[in-house]
């Protein structure tokens, strides 16, 4: 009989195969189903008037004109919201002293960020609620604001929330060994950088959309919802709109993108179930891009000052930094703003051998929208502070920078370890994932041609990470903190009566092939074509209880509850099949819809005569047996916090001293997220990712004047890499499955997005080097080079 | 977000166009691509009571030789300048520039006319029109009225266009047998507005000196001008002979920055511009 622990050998196995998504065909016809797509009878149309100032109390809301305008059903201000949705406050135990204030969908007497919904119009059109929007009078008295999160925290900086008494949210010190003993030795060079990283936000395909429909009758409440975690907002609606989590039901179709922008709770989203609830009618709501950069979160924004010391043979003797990071005005519910900070001091170093480490992070409020968990949280901050400042000690050691990680890298055979900030560490593949770098890239002819085309003022730069990825979380991430957050994933599986199979999931699809890998799981353990499988996910009524998808755990642990589903129908199949064809279930298999001979053979049954045996005709079987020919399993981490990927990444760029301007010509990326379902979309998400990264280390930022206007909120001005920007993405893997899993995966989503902006700025840094030049800002515009260079 | 209400008239003729844009009760604009003045519907920016689609107004579309010079109609789509012959035999600045104006999808409906109206600052096109010494023809029901290119753009979105008034053509003179041409801008992403951009004409032969220079600049002040005085410095000059001097005369320009480039940078990549665009004249 087969084991899962064969499956991978099997012939009609599809992991490891880059088959075809199944909805490809109908994603690129545009039949896909998006929350705009949905019409309701009687749905109405919501529109926010915003706050148009960074801090103001609301003195004063006057709705009777915009109530006037035909079409218009009702309009909502904060106040109107009082007693109908219970407040929230972005907070979780497990991070000790985090505080943050109550939130209503709509402020109540102070605007705390340019774009805070203040009031809410639905009426019949959208068009028709925003003309009534603009007639809504509000009289703001400004308040100071605190924007700069660098001056946040001084003593004459307006504090946000007065009870509080400061604007520090979360602050949290980290320390192992003796980091100023190692600082001070006399035989370490000592290599100090204070690194930027500008604010971007994750600017989804599909906008954040809402359509809310409530029956009175029933008390029930439908959320269709662009996102990536139905049963984390089905217990957050049912909680503060207070209705039963059961009457509550969550349904995500297509989903356009959501980088982790989708697993908030956004004050107009909360603001339109409010309304449905209310008016008993449906309610849409679609923002807009205008919305979408001024509300989605945002990510990243830091200023680390970082310290490193290296002894002359390169070994990182010492490492330490101090990260202060703008979340605006409150803690996101209800996964915090303070989870991206506490990433950077957990992974900072993470790959390699430190025993002396010191890294304080502190998380300020200030007058901008908030900052909360998007791709790769912390990762690019975490990478880009430890790689920039082993790249630039190597140099003042005069060693080359592939060298430098050979000597500090944990060592391939030296796991499971435990890292200096207590992560644990086990099946990391960091040396040969660089050995496998160097070769694809062609480590030492480039440079040697770099050298050369320097004479000829070509000033091109290499640059490298080596990191590690947050991915498979167990419930230590969010649950452990109180958070309405499932760690565990589900999955049924139900043999059809025509031989196939349906999968559903709790983990989501937003893009990514979430189903597709699913599909290729449950087809190749269970023994039926590809196309017989049929796959549910993204509804709290009909899939398992699970978290969804984010921090890369779709694959890892929606694969592997699903594995695990797969193998234990297929038992009971056999079982059945052994009853009719009078043997015992270890003399068969199923191959190919039918049930074989275990040792080869035609076949002795098909499926779909077996189901419909059981189905119709029970009658021809032994009284005793009673096949349920379905099976649920799931899954979650149980031995480490996270199961982590490791990868080592190579940037080339070409840089025009005299413009400033950098062209990314190659980026090569070697991987090692364990077992491979799909190579293609493996592929594809780390290109995507590198392209995100791209964006993070030369384009994206959300530019806010002093005041706390966001001064670039369109796709014009706020600069997202496009197909021009992008170079050729090499990508190799190095497979170490996790030991955590019989499927052995681990995540694939972000390691792009975490290890390409470090590369990257270490690429531009290499090209300035020898102009006597550096950068750590980004994104690295062309304007910040050229002061880097001294031109301007 | 949405726009706000309008009415929409596509009249076949400029005389009915005329007849709705000078009544004042329809508050009406003139709607050619769109692709500006639709992004700004959207925002609420503008919010014009009726829009005139000139779309049906054959009289206005099309280029045509006009003696060995360009007559192009104001409903001209950046596409079929792309693709037009004539306007690379005898405006090869235009057939330089259009790659970089946009995306393909914005210049198969973007207008010639429509971006000479809005003199966005950041355009190319009037920066192309003051090199090729173009004229703008407008026209109202109380006639037709020529300017000098030089004379037409005054500021940021700001023309010497009355309201009610049309830009119906553009003509471009024919180009003396050794006239050269170069262009250059740097754009952040490509396709984009640039950060500073210059468009330079010029008469000699290959690698010898030229004169009549004509450097004009896009992207970098609060409207596409001419420089002058860089033009000056580099009179009877093979082009990078007079390149240090031209770049040292640029102060006369107003720079103004930007969110991509302050003040100082633009001033810089200016110079730089035009030292590249000269190296390709
Ligand atoms: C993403 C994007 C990128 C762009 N990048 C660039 C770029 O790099 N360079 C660039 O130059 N442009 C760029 N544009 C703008 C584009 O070129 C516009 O098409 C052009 O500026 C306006 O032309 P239009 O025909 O679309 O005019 P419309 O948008 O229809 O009209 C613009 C204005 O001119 C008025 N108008 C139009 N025609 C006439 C007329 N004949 N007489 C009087 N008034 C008239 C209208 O009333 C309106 O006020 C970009 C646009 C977009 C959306």
């Amino acid at each position: 009989m087969s084991g899962p622990q064969t499956i991978f050998d099997k012939p009609n196995t599809y992991i490891g195969k880059s088959v075809p998504r199944a909805d490809a065909v109908r994603l690129t016809q545009g039949r896909g189903k998006y929350v705009d797509d949905i019409q309701l009878p009687r749905m109405l149309h919501a529109a926010f008037v915003r706050s148009p100032v960074a801090h103001g109390r609301i003195v004063s809301i006057n709705v009777s004109e915009a109530k006037a305008v035909p079409g218009v059903t009702a309009v909502f201000t904060g106040a109107d919201f009082v007693g109908q949705v219970e407040p929230y406050v972005g907070v979780l135990s497990h991070l000790a002293g985090l505080r943050s204030a109550p939130q209503m969908p709509l402020a109540v007497d102070v605007a705390r960020w340019t774009g805070e919904p203040l009031v809410m119009v639905v009426a019949s059109s959208r068009a028709i609620a925003e003309d009534a929007a603009a007639l809504v009078e509000i009289d703001i008295e400004e308040l100071d604001p605190a924007t700069d999160m660098e001056r946040a925290l001084d003593a004459d900086a307006p504090v946000i929330h007065a009870e509080f008494g400061s604007n520090l949210a979360w602050e949290r010190l980290v320390e192992a060994g003796n980091p100023d003993a190692a600082f001070a030795r006399d035989d370490v060079t000592v290599v100090e950088r204070r690194f930027r990283f500008g604010r971007h936000t994750g600017v989804t395909l599909e906008t954040r959309a809402s359509v809310v429909e409530y029956d009175p009758s029933e008390r029930m409440l439908t959320y269709w919802y662009s996102g990536q975690a139905p049963h984390m907002m089905q217990f957050i609606l049912a909680k503060h709109l207070g209705l039963p989590e059961e009457n509550v039901r969550v349904v995500s179709q297509d989903v356009g993108g959501s980088f982790g922008i989708k697993i908030h709770t956004y004050g107009d989203d909360i603001a339109t179930a409010a309304a449905a609830k209310i008016l008993g009618r449906p309610v849409k709501f679609v923002a807009d891009r205008l919305e979408s950069f001024l509300t989605d979160i945002h990510a990243r924004d830091h200023v680390v000052d970082g310290r490193i010391a290296v002894t002359a043979d390169g070994k990182i003797a010492a490492l330490a930094f101090d990260d202060v990071t703008g979340i605006g005005p409150y803690s996101m519910y209800p996964r915090t703003s303070a989870i991206e900070a506490n990433q950077v001091l957990n992974l900072t170093g993470a790959p390699y051998l430190i025993e002396h480490y010191r890294a304080r992070a502190r998380v300020v409020f200030q007058n901008k929208n908030m900052m909360c968990q998007y791709r790769a949280v912390g990762h690019p901050i975490a990478m880009a502070v430890a790689d920039g400042l082993l790249e630039d000690a190597a140099n003042e050691i005069g060693m080359d920078v592939v060298e430098i990680r050979r000597r500090n890298l944990v060592r391939d055979d030296a796991y499971p370890t435990v890292s200096a900030t207590g992560m644990k560490f086990d099946d990391l593949s960091h040396h040969k994932s660089l050995d496998r770098l160097v070769e694809m890239m062609d480590y030492d002819a480039r440079r040697a041609e770099h050298a050369r085309l320097r004479k000829e003022g070509i000033h091109r730069g290499i640059g490298l990470v080596s990191m590690v990825e947050v991915t498979n979380p167990s419930p230590m991430f969010y649950g452990i903190g109180g958070a309405p957050i499932a760690s565990q994933d589900g999955t049924t599986i139900r043999l059809e009566a025509g031989g196939a199979i349906h999968v559903s999931s709790s983990v989501t699809e937003q893009g990514q092939g979430t189903n597709a890998i699913l599909a290729q799981i449950a087809a190749g353990v269970f023994g039926v074509p590809l196309d017989r499988v049929k796959v549910t996910t993204g509804d709290t009524r009909s899939t398992p209880y699970g978290g969804g998808t984010w921090a890369s755990r779709g694959a890892g642990i929606g694969g592997e509850a699903t594995l695990q589903a797969a193998h234990a129908l297929k038992q009971q199949v056999l079982e059945v099949a052994a009853t009719i064809l009078q043997s015992t279930p270890d003399k068969f298999d199923i191959v190919d819809g039918h049930v074989v001979d275990a040792d080869g053979g035609p076949p002795r049954m098909s499926l779909s005569d077996l189901a419909r045996t059981v189905y119709y005709r029970g009658n021809e079987l032994p009284s005793d047996l009673s096949p349920e020919l379905v099976a649920t399993r799931h899954y979650r981490v149980s031995d480490f916090p996270f199961v982590f990927t490791n990868g080592a990444m190579a940037a080339e760029v070409e840089l025009d001293p005299e413009t400033g301007f950098v062209k990314v010509l190659n980026f090569w990326a070697v991987e090692d997220c364990g077992r491979v379902i799909n190579p293609q979309l493996v592929d594809g998400q780390i290109r995507g990712g590198v392209v995100q990264g791209i964006g993070g280390a030369f384009y994206e930022e959300c530019i806010y004047s002093e005041d706390g206007q966001l001064e670039n909120a369109t796709m014009a001005d706020y600069l997202v890499p496009m197909a021009f920007e992008m170079p050729d993405i090499f990508v190799a893997h190095v497979e170490t499955p996790t030991k955590t899993s019989v499927l052995g995966a681990k995540g694939a989503g972000e390691a792009g997005t975490g290890g390409a902006p470090a590369a990257l700025m270490n690429a531009v840094n290499d090209a300035l080097r020898p102009l006597g030049a550096s950068i750590h800002q980004m994104p690295m515009t062309p304007e910040r080079v050229l002061k880097a260079l001294g031109t301007v | 977000m949405k726009a706000a209400e309008f009415k929409y008239e596509r009249p076949g003729s400029l005389a009915e166009a005329f007849a709705l844009l000078e009544d004042g009760d329809l508050d009406a604009t003139p709607l050619a691509g769109g692709q500006s003045l639709v992004p700004m519907m959207n925002f609420r920016l503008a919010q014009p009571g009726m829009l005139v689609d000139l779309s049906a107004l054959d009289e206005i579309k099309g280029i045509s030789g006009d003696g060995g010079g360009l007559r192009i109609g104001a409903m001209t789509r950046y596409v079929d300048l792309a693709a037009s012959a004539l306007v690379a035999e005898r405006a090869p600045l235009m057939a330089m520039a259009l790659p970089h104006i946009a995306h393909a999808a914005i210049r198969n409906r973007g207008t010639i006319g429509g971006s000479v109206a809005l003199a966005d600052p950041a355009a190319e096109m009037p920066a192309l029109l003051l090199a090729l010494d173009a004229e703008i023809t407008v026209q109202s029901s109380a006639g037709t009225k020529t300017h000098a290119a030089a004379d037409f753009f005054l500021g940021m979105y700001e023309t010497a266009l009355q309201s009610g008034e049309l830009v119906t053509a553009i003509t471009v003179p024919a180009p003396a047998p050794d006239r050269r041409f170069a262009f250059y801008e740097l754009a952040r992403r490509h396709g984009d507005y640039a950060m500073a951009g210059v468009a330079v004409a010029a008469s000699g032969a290959p690698g010898g000196v030229c004169s009549d220079y004509r450097v004009a600049f896009f992207s970098v002040s609060d409207r596409a001008l001419r420089a002058t005085a860089a033009e000056a410095a580099l009179d009877g000059k093979v082009p990078m002979d007079g390149a240090e001097a031209a770049i040292a005369a640029l102060g006369e320009i107003p720079f103004a920055g930007d969110l991509n480039a302050a003040t100082a940078t633009k001033q810089h990549l200016s110079g730089v511009v035009l030292k590249r665009a000269l190296e390709r004249v």
